[in-house]
Parts: C-alpha cells; structure tokens; sequence
C-alpha cells in the first residue's frame, strides 16, 4: 500500500505532530511524503531526513500556504490517483483538510485513529473517549486521521527519502488568509511537551494562575495547561485547554493541580505516562487516575514544590 | 439570505455513556437525548445573523429517526423557521449525510451553511468539510466569530496554539467550536409557537442518495481503565518520588 502523509509545517521546519503519523503510514506501506506551500524546500529537506520515508512531493505555490483547503484538497485528491491511502494528523489543520479530501474521493473518513489493527482496520475513540470503535472501511482507499500520542514519534534523522516537485495547483479563489493571533512563547508546545503543568478551577484567578502554576512550570521547563473549567473562568487563554474539547496530550509527566478531574479533561490527559495530582478535596476524581497524589493545599503545597524540585 | 443549519439527536452531554455488554455499540435505550451541543451553537448563530438583519429565514435540517423531530422543534423554538426531517432509522455516516445537505443546498440555495464542528456521540468532525467539497465553496471550520460582509464572510478560527481569521466568498460553510456564542433556552411561547411552524419530512432516497455504510463497526469496547497509584503524605514525598524518576530543575 502506498500512503500519503501530510506534513505539517510551519513554513521553515516540519511540526512534531507528522512525526506520529509517519509512525502509522508506516504500518500500512510505503511512506510517502507531502509539502505544500511556497519556498518550501526547507521543509521538504528535512521531510526527507525522517526514518523511513520513501518519496516526498513538494507543490510550492504560494495558493497552498496557510493550508487553505479550498486549494490544498484538490491537489491531494489529485495526488490519491496514484496513492492508496491519505494520512494526516489529527490538528486543527487535518481536520480541516482531510474530510474535504475524503469527500472529494467519495471515501468515508475514518477520524482520530489510535492503532493499525489491519490493512483497513483501526481502533478510534467515540464519545469523547468513553468507548473505543473499533472499525473497518470497505471504501477502495483510505483517508484517515491520526491522534499523534497515540503513536511513537518517528525519528527525525535516517531517513532518505527522494523529492520530487508536484507542478499542479492553483488558486480556487474563493478564500483567503486574513491573518492570525499565534501565541509566541519560550515554552515547549503543550501537544509535545515533555513535563506539562495544568492549573485548575481552583486557583480562582489569572494572578493566582500566574503566582502559583507558572514558576513550577519555569523551573521544570514544562509547558503551561488548564482545565476547561479555569479556560472558561478567564484565567488563561482557551490554547491553553487540556480536554476531550481542548489539546489531547501524554507528556511523561502531568501535574494536575487544583483540578478536579472532570470527564472532558481526563479524557485529554490520561494517557500521560505519569500524573501527578494535587487537590485538597481528597474525593476529587483525578485521584482515581494520578500515579502521584498529594492531597494539600495547592496555594501552599505548590511553591512548597517549586521550591524544593 | 438564507441560512440552512443542520442539527443532529445525540446522547444528551451529561449523560454518561454506557457500553453495551455485547460490543456492539453505546446503549441508547431509555436515556436521554438531546440536541449536539455544536448545533445548538450553530442555530444561535443564525438566529443572532437574523437578528442582526443579515439572514431572512433559518431552515433546520436534521437526518435520523422520527424522533428527531423533537431535535428540529427544538431548533424551531430557539428561533428557526422551518424544519426538514430526513428520516431514517440507519446509522448514517458523515459522507452520506452530507450528500443529502449537498442536495438539500441545491434546492434551497442558502447564502451560509453553519454546522456543529463534530457530534459528540461519532466524535468524527467531517460533515461541514465533505459538504463543503460536494458544494465546492469555501469552508471556515472551528469558527469563534463569524461576520458577514457584502458578498463575503470573515470567520475567525480556533487553531492550534490560537487563532486565525479567514474570508470566504458566499455561499460558505461554516463549522462551530465551543467559543462562538452561548445558545439561548426557548421560552414556553416560542416551544408552543414551534409546534405550529412547518416541518416537512422526506427520505434519503427522495433525494436520491444511498446511506449504505462504507465503514463497518466491527466492536466497540471500553477504554482501558487507569488505575489509582499512591498518596504521598506530602510535598518532600512527592520531591522525593518525582527526583527518582528524573524529574527535577
């Protein structure tokens, strides 16, 4: 089977989320690669240096940057004649562009995949994580997404893949980029992150989030996270949410502090390696599933930790 | 304009879901269902653009049993106009509900469609997109704010690491994220005034689509189970247990 992997790119470097995608293309076929957008050899370079990647297309043209995919799913749907299967990760940006390829080659998309159990078999979460489907497409090619911590990483280097320039693509004119509001931030990706530290309802305000949350965070050099409920009390920006409606993260340590433990956020974090949970509420449901607990108060546990880590 | 929202009846979000003991699914006998949570942001949104004076007439369409009427009135009591029932008691997946939109687009010739980003019970986040393929117009996915402007609309999105603003030439689809609005309750007037506003109800086949699944569900199971670690009496026990893992400054 020949697949064909979406890689998500910034413009200059390949994103960790294709990574794990590699890692599932891999398990049906040949791997080969896609770069979209414009001055993008780069990018294609360093596709080309990941473990096991057969071919890499490259399309530069500037229709493809920002991922618009009024232009971009033409191209892939072209590309799918002479692949089997499109895989891309499941971010904001696959999810936006892989169901408008589905459609276009009248296959039905299986979302999020967990794990290859066949050549068109897979395991994928369904209500919000509470049931895993397992399921299988009669459809003549696949088109699927992959929740990235559900595989491992691929490696970045060993790869020799050849690229190989797509001539195709235009403009549908019929969108455009306006612009965006990127977080900037010293801090690792929160989807990537090694140590995450999430801040709950608890805290009770932005300041507390700031004076309690933060310096544990800097001292471990670990990416910043909040539940739903603390994201929608104001106290940090909803990028920052951890849950089934927010990021999907596995660190190999997760530090749950002042959260409760609500469905929706476990069903974000729980396959983090380690959980650390701190609540003074000894009842709270995270302790049902923190490796680590720590029933204190978080406003004088916290700095007690940051202090002494 | 006309705004076409297409609504879904789903395991109400509360309620816990249960998996059947023979794998074959969620139980959904006896409990209660309600209207997808990002439909019902969906239909506030048009409702708010009628108010605004950009919409003249909200259609709300939904695919699935008979009962789903509730799901449309529903919609009607918040402030829709008329409903269309597409009536089936098959599953229906994503790609083919979203050929019955595609020819339900073609006979109303709406100006925006706006959906649900995903339904909480498949969870798949594929029907406005395959809608917008079919129709070929532009699509702005994850959308927390939407404004239109003459012949084009500008949708804000909610991306990974935050947002991004997008303009799409009309007719467009637009999907729902969380942010976008708070869904207002219908009031005991507008429940009794829904009762009286037309729903028509049709069949899949009416407009010539086939519902067959491509992609069969061969078990469903539940999630493997965490479980509980320690307590550590306190913070130089957790020092302690985390620093013999690797993990400190």
């Amino acid at each position: 089977m020949k697949t064909l992997v979406w890689v998500e790119h910034d413009g200059s470097a390949v994103k960790d989320a294709t990574l794990a995608v590699v890692t599932a293309a891999s398990k049906l076929g040949e791997v080969h690669l896609l770069v979209a957008g414009s001055g993008v050899d780069a990018v294609a370079k360093e596709a080309a240096q990941i473990a096991g990647v057969g071919k890499v297309h490259v399309a530069d043209n500037a229709a493809f940057d920002h991922n618009l995919p009024e232009n971009v799913a033409p191209l892939v749907a072209e590309l799918m004649a002479s692949h089997d299967a499109f895989v891309a990760p499941a971010t904001t940006t696959g999810k936006n562009i892989a169901p408008r390829v589905a459609a276009l080659l009248d296959v039905m998309q299986i979302s999020e995949i967990l794990s290859v159990e066949g050549p068109n078999t897979f395991t994928r979460p369904i209500y919000a994580g509470n049931a895993i489907a397992t399921v299988e497409s009669s459809d003549a090619k696949l088109v699927l997404t992959v929740r990235g911590t559900a595989f491992e990483k691929a490696a970045t280097s060993g790869g020799s893949g050849t690229i190989e320039a797509v001539s195709t693509g235009s403009d549908a004119g019929i969108s455009s980029f306006v612009g965006a509001e990127i977080a900037k931030s010293e801090r690792p990706e929160l989807t990537s992150a090694k140590i995450i530290v999430s801040g709950g309802r608890a805290l009770g305000s932005s300041e507390k989030y700031e004076e309690v949350i933060v310096p544990l965070a800097d001292k471990l050099n670990a990416a910043l996270g909040a539940s739903r409920a603390a994201v929608d009390a104001g106290y940090v920006p909803n990028d920052y949410q951890v849950g089934q409606t927010g990021k999907i993260v596995a660190p190999e340590v997760y530090f749950a502090i002042g959260i409760s433990g609500a469905i929706q956020h476990l069903a974000g974090m729980k396959d983090s390696k380690t959980i650390v949970a701190i609540n003074k509420d000894e009842d709270a449901p995270i302790f049902q599933v923190a490796d680590f607990g720590l029933v204190a108060d978080l406003f004088s546990a916290v700095p007690e930790l940051t202090g002494k880590i | 304009m006309k705004i076409l929202v297409p609504v879904k009846r789903v395991l109400d979000y509360n309620v816990k879901p249960r998996v059947k003991a023979d794998g074959t699914g969620v139980d959904l006998a006896n409990v209660k269902m309600s209207m997808n949570p990002f439909d019902e942001i969906a239909v506030e949104e048009a409702i708010r653009l009628k108010e605004k004076g950009v919409a003249t007439e909200i259609v709300a369409v939904s695919v699935g049993p008979q009962k789903a009427q509730e799901t449309l009135r529903t919609a009607l009591a918040m402030g829709a106009d008329r409903a269309i029932l597409v009536q089936t008691d098959d599953e229906v997946e994503p790609l083919a509900i979203a050929k019955i939109l595609k020819a339900i687009a073609d006979a109303e010739t709406p100006g925006l469609v706006i959906l649900g980003k995903q339904a909480i019970d498949g969870d798949n986040n594929q029907t406005g997109q395959m809608l917008a393929a079919l129709t070929g117009w532009a699509q702005g996915t994850f959308a927390s704010a939407v404004n239109v402007e003459g012949d084009h609309v500008s949708v804000t999105r909610e991306v990974d690491g935050g947002l991004e603003t997008v303009k799409l030439k009309l007719p467009a689809i637009v999907t729902t994220d969380l942010r976008l609005n708070e869904p207002r309750y219908a009031s005991l007037p507008n429940i009794m005034k829904a009762k009286s506003k037309p729903l028509d109800t049709k069949t899949p086949a009416d407009y010539g689509v086939d519902t067959t699944p491509r992609v069969k569900t061969v078990k469903v199971s539940e999630p493997p189970v965490r479980s509980a670690g320690v307590k550590v009496a306190d913070v130089d026990e957790l020092v302690a247990k985390l620093k013999a893992m690797g993990v400190h400054s």
